[in-house]
Order: structure tokens, then sequence, then C-alpha cells
């Protein structure tokens, strides 16, 4: 029995960190668009291989996660949500990594008096990101607050996705070469699609609440 | 001879412990919260140390229905008690042993020409129609509790995982020694008044021949359980009940309360000395127990517009057909016994 608490009570450890991890990853994306945005790129490129860690760190958290709650047949009844939250909020990591990844592979040529505009577009996605792991946070200890967390969560995606509009319409309203219209969308589009993949995740949470509460 | 007579109260027992273990472990199986070796080792041992310590109550009750005199007697009214539930099984109907017990006692009543006591049947059929719904009444009131007490503390799923599998240990616990308690009298009740078995004296303790017989009623329980409610277990933890663990520890938790209400004279002792009338001690069925707290549990839930009233209604007809089919069957069987056989049903 005493190893069945013990047993519980690293896993709910484990959950913490890997969530902590998620929240560490949107503060260096954020941080690292300004560093990229202010052209300074080394500091830049110290975030992106801390972000790197994190990811891989929070790889192997969420399989040991993963296989712990398998092997013991740990919640059987929630389960398979609880598998399906991490691995989805697993795919928002990888999505901002992938994006700010790109920074640094393509170079893109943001435009310098958009660029305060762009730092709230990332500024935005990650706050939906914070919410989704509040939300997250939520499920495991407190089930009436999910859904506040998830309004938050759906609030900030919408005003990310306000945001990406501005800046598009922005970018082709002015005279620039289409392959250089293209790469800004394409950034605008991937940090926008962090929002939405946090959003995902929020609409799988919102589900999984009401199936607990039942 | 005496071991083959107590062979229809030892399969009685067989039975009741294949099939009514599931009620107290089932779901915990079912869902893998318990392993089945974990959940037999402890509803076998709480099975006999409820049906050794606490079992007198519900056998004097049935002894006062009637109190069977020969051993080929006793013999026929388990046999046919157990007969009864296999048929009424192949049914479908969730039926007692304590029912086709009381209605087979009453067959042998009959056949020997021995009065019923009405006052201890009406006491019975009283216990028999309040226990699902004592059942339904403790469970909502557990439900409530256990909802206020997640709302307020805010534990952990994971956290709360380990605590539902702890207390599913702990009410399976508490269930079969209630079970053993309450439904022992079933077994052995009958063979009481006809096994002259000793008191032995076992390290400075008296053990009368009674709890001798408790405790291998008890013993054939335990082994019902080991052979045969694995599969039991599965079907209700799968299939039937599809209850969440919570619900599962409310729902046997309210059950095994509801057993030790009719079992324990330590209890009824309680409440006469506070003032309040005793509840009697009357074998109840625990499939009937557990029906009326997953009702309970249903209907606070906001899913009492599910319940299919067809299949309370086939529990009701169950009430009434079983003890009738045990009883007849039982007259039947002993006027058998005694002419074809030769065997000595009624003491002379």
């Amino acid at each position: 029995m005493t190893l069945l608490f013990r047993q519980s009570r690293e896993l709910e450890a484990q959950i913490d960190e890997y969530l902590d991890l998620i929240i560490q990853g949107g503060l260096l994306f954020r941080q690292g668009v300004k560093c990229f945005l202010e052209h300074r790129l080394d500091e830049f490129e110290v975030r992106l291989t801390e972000l790197r860690a994190i990811e891989q760190r929070a790889d192997h958290l969420r399989r040991t996660i993963e296989s712990t709650l398998y092997i013991h047949t740990l919640i059987p009844d929630a389960r398979g949500d609880v598998l399906g939250l991490l691995e989805s909020a697993d795919e928002v990591l990888n999505m901002i990594t992938v994006t700010l990844k790109r920074f640094s592979v393509e170079n893109p040529e943001l435009l310098d008096d958009l660029n305060p505009l762009f730092q709230d577009l990332a500024a935005s996605a990650i706050a939906t990101v914070e919410s989704m792991v509040a939300g997250t946070r939520a499920y495991f200890r407190d089930l009436a607050a999910v859904r506040d967390h998830v309004s938050r969560a759906q609030g900030y995606r919408e005003e990310t996705n306000r945001l990406a509009e501005t800046y598009t319409r922005e970018v082709f309203r002015r005279n620039l070469r289409l392959s250089h219209k293209n790469q800004l969308r394409y950034f605008v589009s991937h940090t926008e699609q962090v929002a939405e993949d946090a959003e995902d995740v929020c609409d799988r949470l919102a589900i999984a609440a009401i199936k607990r509460d039942a | 001879m005496i071991w083959f007579f107590l062979g229809s109260g030892l399969f009685l027992g067989w039975s009741l412990g294949a099939n009514d273990a599931a009620n107290v472990f089932g779901t915990a199986v079912g869902t893998r919260m318990v392993r089945f070796r974990v959940a037999a080792a402890v509803a076998s041992l709480c099975v006999l140390a409820g049906a050794v310590a606490s079992g007198a109550g519900t056998t004097e009750t049935l002894g006062a229905l009637g109190s069977v005199s020969a051993m080929g007697g006793a013999f026929t009214v388990a046999l046919m008690a157990g007969v009864s539930v296999t048929f009424m099984n192949r049914t479908g109907i969730p039926v007692s042993t304590s029912q086709a017990v009381v209605g087979a006692i009453i067959g042998w009543n009959l056949f020997a020409g021995a009065p019923t006591d009405p006052g201890v049947l009406v006491k019975i059929v009283t216990a028999w129609a309040a226990s699902p719904v004592i059942a339904a009444i403790v469970a909502i009131g557990l439900y409530g509790l256990v909802r206020l007490w997640l709302r307020h503390t805010r534990v952990h799923l994971l956290g709360r995982d380990a605590l539902t599998r702890a207390g599913l240990i702990l009410v399976g616990a508490f269930g079969a020694y209630s079970l053993g308690a309450n439904n022992i009298g079933n077994v052995m009740g009958v063979f009481v008044p006809v096994v002259p078995f000793e008191t032995l004296h076992l390290a400075g303790l008296n053990v009368t021949g009674a709890q001798q017989l408790f405790a291998l009623g008890g013993l054939a329980i335990a082994l019902g359980i080991w052979t045969d409610s694995y599969r039991v277990m599965t079907t209700v933890g799968e299939q039937l009940y599809k209850l969440t663990p919570i619900l599962a520890f409310i729902v046997v938790l309210a059950h095994s309360i509801t057993l030790f209400l009719f079992a324990s004279t330590g209890l009824q002792g309680v409440l006469r000395s506070v003032g309040l009338p005793p509840l009697p001690l009357v074998p109840v069925s625990s499939s009937q127990a557990i029906i009326g707290a997953i009702l309970g549990v249903a209907l606070v839930k906001g899913a009492g517009a599910g319940v299919r009233l067809g299949v309370l209604g086939r529990i009701a007809a169950g009430w009434l057909a079983t003890p009738v089919l045990a009883g007849v069957l039982c007259f039947v069987a002993l006027f058998v016994m005694q002419n074809v056989f030769q065997v000595e049903v009624v003491a002379r």
C-alpha cells in the first residue's frame, strides 16, 4: 500500500514537471522571438538550444508517465483521456520548438515596423498555451476550474487569430516580393498554429472534464 | 454419512462464494483496480472471520422460522435451496440464496407439520424489502459525502486513484465479513440443530459446534471464491454495472453496511442501548443490496429515468417466485427422500 502511494506521488511530480516544461518552453519561445526581432542572434540561439533540451526532456518524461500508467493500470477510468491530453500537449511543445527552429534555419526578413505586432502575436499564442497548461493542471486537482481556463484559452486563441490576420493583411498590402510575403505569412501561420494546437488540447480537456464529472 | 449430508450445505456455500463475492470485489477486479489474488485472499479470510464471529444472529432467526430436526431433512432443505437458486439463475433474475433457504424451510415445516411463526416470517420478508431501500439510502448519503470531500480536498487524480484502490480493498474486506456474517445462516443454518459436533477447546478458546459448522461453510465460500468467482467478477466489472472505481467504492460500502446492519448482534445491542428499535437479524440478499445501492447512486446522479422498470419488476417477481419454488421443490423432495430412499427427514 505504501508503494502504491509513493508511486502515485512520484507520478504526480512527473506530470507537474512535464507541464512545467511546457510553460518553460513557451517562455523560451517568447524570449527567442524577441531576441530574433531585436537581431540579438547569439541570445536567440541560446534560447533555441535550451528549448530543444526541454523538448527532449518532455518527450522522455511523457513516455515514462505513459508506460507507468499502463504498467501499473493506474486511473483505469481516466487513463485514455490523460494519455490523450499528454500526447496532444506534447504536440504543442513540438510546434513551439519547430517554429523557433525555423527562425534559425530560414532567417526570415521580418519587417521592423511590424515587430511589435509579431511580438504581440507570439505573446498571445503562448498565453493560449499557458491557459491550456493551467486547465490541464486543474483537470487533475480542481475539475470545476477547468472550464474557466478553457474559456481563457479560447479568448487568447481568438486574439492570436486576429493579430495573425492583421499582420498578414499588412504584409500583403505592401510592395514586397511574393516569395517574401509568402515566407512572412508562413511564419505567422506557424506561430498561429501554436495557439490552434493549444486550443485543440483544451477541446479534449473540456470533454475529459465532462466525462469525469458525470 | 454426516459429511455426505453436509455436502449440500457446502455446495450452497461454494455457490455463494462463486457468485456473491463478485458483488464485493467485482468492479474492483473487473476494472483492474485490485488484483484477483488480492481480492480472493482478502475475501476468503474476511468471509471466514464474519461467518465464525458473527454468523449466529441470522442463524437464530432462521432457526426460529423452522428448526429442521433430522440430518436428512437439513440435507434436503439445503439441496433444494441450491437447486432453486441454480434454476432461477437461468432465468436471469438476480436471485437470493436467503429467499430460497427460507422457502425451503417453510416447505420442511409444511411437510413435517411444524408451525411457521408468522411474526418471524413477516420480520424476514420486511427485511428483504427493506434491504435494497436501505442500501439505496446509504449509497445516496455516501455519494454526497464523497462528492463533498472531493470538492474540498482537491486531491490529485492519481492520489485519488491510490486512495480508491486502498478503499476498495478495505470496503471489500468489510463487505466479505458482512457477507460471511449475514449469509452463513443460509449455508449452514439448517444443520446447526442436527449436527452433533462437540465444543472444541483450542488454545484457550471454546469453539462451539455451530462455530465449527460456520467455519466449514466459510471454507466452502472461500473455495467458491478461489475456484469460480473470477469469471463472475470480470462480468460484473466489465459488462453489467459499468461503475467508475469511486462509484464502486460507494456501492460496495453501502451494500456492506446494509448486510452488516442485518447481521451484527453488537450493533443490535448498541441500537437498543440508545433507545432505537433494533434491526432484525435476517439473512438478506447480497445481490439485491448491491442493486439497491446502484439504483440509489443512479437516482442521485440524475440517471433515474434510465432505470428499467421491467428489470425492477423481474426482481420483485423473484422475491415471490424463489421462496415459492424452493418450498414446493423441498416439499416434493422430502416426500421422495422419506418414502423412496427411506431417509429420516423429520425426527420422530
